[in-house]
């Protein structure tokens, strides 16, 4: 009786994640389908004649090394600078008292409730009026203050005792070495978890862009990709291949950083 | 425009020069360095904040009474007729209501679905759950405009894999991009499989941090698990589950690029939600004074829904 108690949770558990991946495998196995054969009935689960056409062609037609710089700058450069400001904006919530400090937190807070989504004509003319209209710099300026990076530092260095710093006051310690040779590596992994969240908002991201970004020059992935799907006649063996060619970075970060992200206690966390 | 900005250049000051003199510690100012380091570690995120937030927010206001078009600094202020105009405007009903309806259905259905599977997940019966997991992670490593992609190639009408198998099994096949409702539910669906992973991981902490003895001692009392999870389990989950539903709703308030993949709102405009309503009269059609004043409506009804959860979710911790 009791060797068979682990069947029902088992069973559900595997038919939910085997959902979860059809849609995927399916579009993973087409990606290697030649043109011909996308359509044609029966559908086959796996190719008969598997090829790399469609990606060729899609290699070829977009200029995929020039959206993976531009996406990989933005998702690089924004990460960066999100761990350090949520670093230091956290700690000081952590750590610090003041009535200012509480009515910041309380605008930080509000920032989750009301997403930049929501007033985008007017962000776009800030944006633009800045004059970050069509750079980069448009799309990674202002989305580097995020609530849930500055929630998940300040919950970190709340439970980092008094005792510490006070002890290194006495030792003369100026509060900002105190920052940035005491608190900042204490903090490591949740700059971790941080950069890695933070990667994957930014690479991503898609209506900022959208906005910002007029010169397919600057385009990044995903309004490059959008750009093919929002053809009037979509050309699925292109769309797939160039799909899975985006994904790569994203698996590779996967690949190294699961234990991390597996495991993110966000509990603190806020989506963005 | 320029009163915020104004506002805003002395603390740029400040964060330009403040950080030089990092380093030299003051004993005897021992109180001033507690004031000055914390103003100076937020100071950034301050400049950021009054940059990207209150500016803009104060803007949308402001340009919600002009009949702005995106071009120039000629601003005509034309008092109320954008509000007037909006609420007599058809589309921006149906955009509204529908976004709505989508709302009220993903919402549960995302709770419903990451916390089954957080509690699969984190049970000690079920095998195999670490390749599990990383499949449940897998959508999170999709791009919305990629997850939109991925299941217009499944659900396509004419050559998806799920119509085909729908008409070899003898049925007809569903009209996923021609009805509405189908559409709609197939937005619902994707949506549901794109976010499991974020909540699924709220949960699963949430979960471990259940004491082991509550259970077990409910265990000895006879409390079967479907007892043992609705007494015990979901109870001390209600914070997390909070969070859960209020970041779906605002979540799904402003779904946009995973329909723009998957749809684009149609069949037509037929699900065109709110956020796409927004950027359709504001970059599509230049009209920027007009979109503000959605963007203020909308604004209104999402502090509204934060406000009335939260009410709700303070009730609950004085029962």
């Amino acid at each position: 009786m009791k060797s068979v108690r682990w069947m029902p949770s088992t069973v559900i558990l595997w038919v939910v994640a085997l959902l979860y991946v059809i849609p995927v495998a399916w579009f993973f196995l087409s990606s290697f389908k030649p043109g011909s054969e996308l359509f044609s009935l029966p559908l086959r689960l796996f190719p008969e004649n598997w090829t790399v056409s469609g990606y060729e062609t899609a290699w070829n037609r977009f200029d995929f090394a020039r959206y993976f710089r531009n996406t990989a700058i933005v998702a690089v450069v924004t990460t960066i600078l999100t761990v350090i400001v949520s670093a230091m904006t956290g700690y000081a919530f952590a750590k610090y008292k003041a009535w200012w400090l509480k009515v910041f937190f309380i605008c930080i807070l509000a920032t989750t409730m009301l997403p930049t989504e929501v007033i985008m004509p007017s962000s776009f003319v800030v944006v633009r009026d800045l004059g970050l209209y069509n750079t980069l710099a448009g799309i990674i300026v202002p989305s580097i203050i995020t609530a849930t990076g500055i929630f998940m530092f300040r919950q970190y260095f709340s439970t980092v005792p008094d005792e510490l710093m006070e002890a290194a006051r006495i030792d003369g310690v100026g509060e900002f070495r105190l920052f940035w040779s005491i608190m900042l590596p204490l903090a490591r992994p949740i700059a971790v978890v941080l950069a890695i969240f933070s990667f994957q908002w930014r690479w991503n991201d898609y209506i900022w862009p959208l906005i910002i970004l007029t010169d397919p020059k600057q385009y990044t992935l995903q309004v490059a990709l959008r750009s093919i799907v929002g053809a009037d006649n979509v050309d699925w063996s292109v769309l797939l291949s160039a799909s899975i060619i985006s994904l790569v970075p994203m698996v590779i970060l996967f690949a190294v950083f699961q234990r991390q992200i597996v495991s993110a206690d966000i509990n603190s966390g806020l989506k963005d | 425009m320029s009163a915020p900005s104004s506002s805003t250049s002395p603390t740029t000051a400040a964060a330009a020069t403040a950080p030089g003199t990092s380093g030299s510690p003051r004993k005897p100012r021992r109180n001033r360095a507690m004031t000055i380091a914390p103003a100076v570690f937020i100071a950034v995120a301050v400049v950021l904040f009054l940059l990207f937030f209150v500016w803009p927010g104060a803007l949308a206001v402001i340009y919600s009474f002009t009949n702005y078009r995106g071009v120039g600094n000629s601003l005509t202020f034309i008092g109320l007729e954008n509000y007037q105009k909006l609420f007599t405007d058809e589309t921006f009903y149906s955009s509204l209501s529908r976004t709505f309806l989508y709302a009220l259905l993903s919402v549960p259905a995302h709770y419903v679905v990451s916390l089954a599977i957080a509690v699969l997940l984190a049970s000690s019966l079920a095998k195999g759950k670490t390749s599990a997991r990383i499949i449940f992670f897998l959508p999170w490593l999709i791009s919305p405009i990629v997850a939109g992609v991925i299941w217009r190639w499944l659900f396509g009408e004419n050559f998806g894999l799920v119509n085909y198998l729908l008409r070899q099994l003898g049925g007809e096949g569903i009209h996923w991009e021609t009805d509405a409702t189908a559409a709609l539910i197939l937005i619902v669906i994707v949506g549901t499989w794109g976010s499991t992973a974020f909540n699924m991981l709220l949960f699963i902490a949430a979960i471990r941090n259940v004491p082991r003895s509550y259970l077990e001692a409910a265990q000895l009392d006879g409390a079967n698990s479907w007892q043992r999870f609705r007494r015990i389990t979901l109870p001390l989950l209600a914070p997390t589950s909070f969070m859960v539903i209020l970041l779906t709703t605002i979540g799904s308030m402003k779904e946009f690029a995973m329909i723009q993949a998957l749809n684009g709102g149609g069949p037509g405009t037929q699900n065109m939600f709110i956020v796409q309503y927004i950027y359709r009269t504001g970059f599509e059609r230049a009209n920027i004074g007009y979109a503000s004043a959605a963007s203020m409506v909308l604004m209104v009804i999402l502090v509204i829904i934060a406000l009335i959860q939260m009410r709700f979710d303070r009730k609950r911790d004085l029962a």
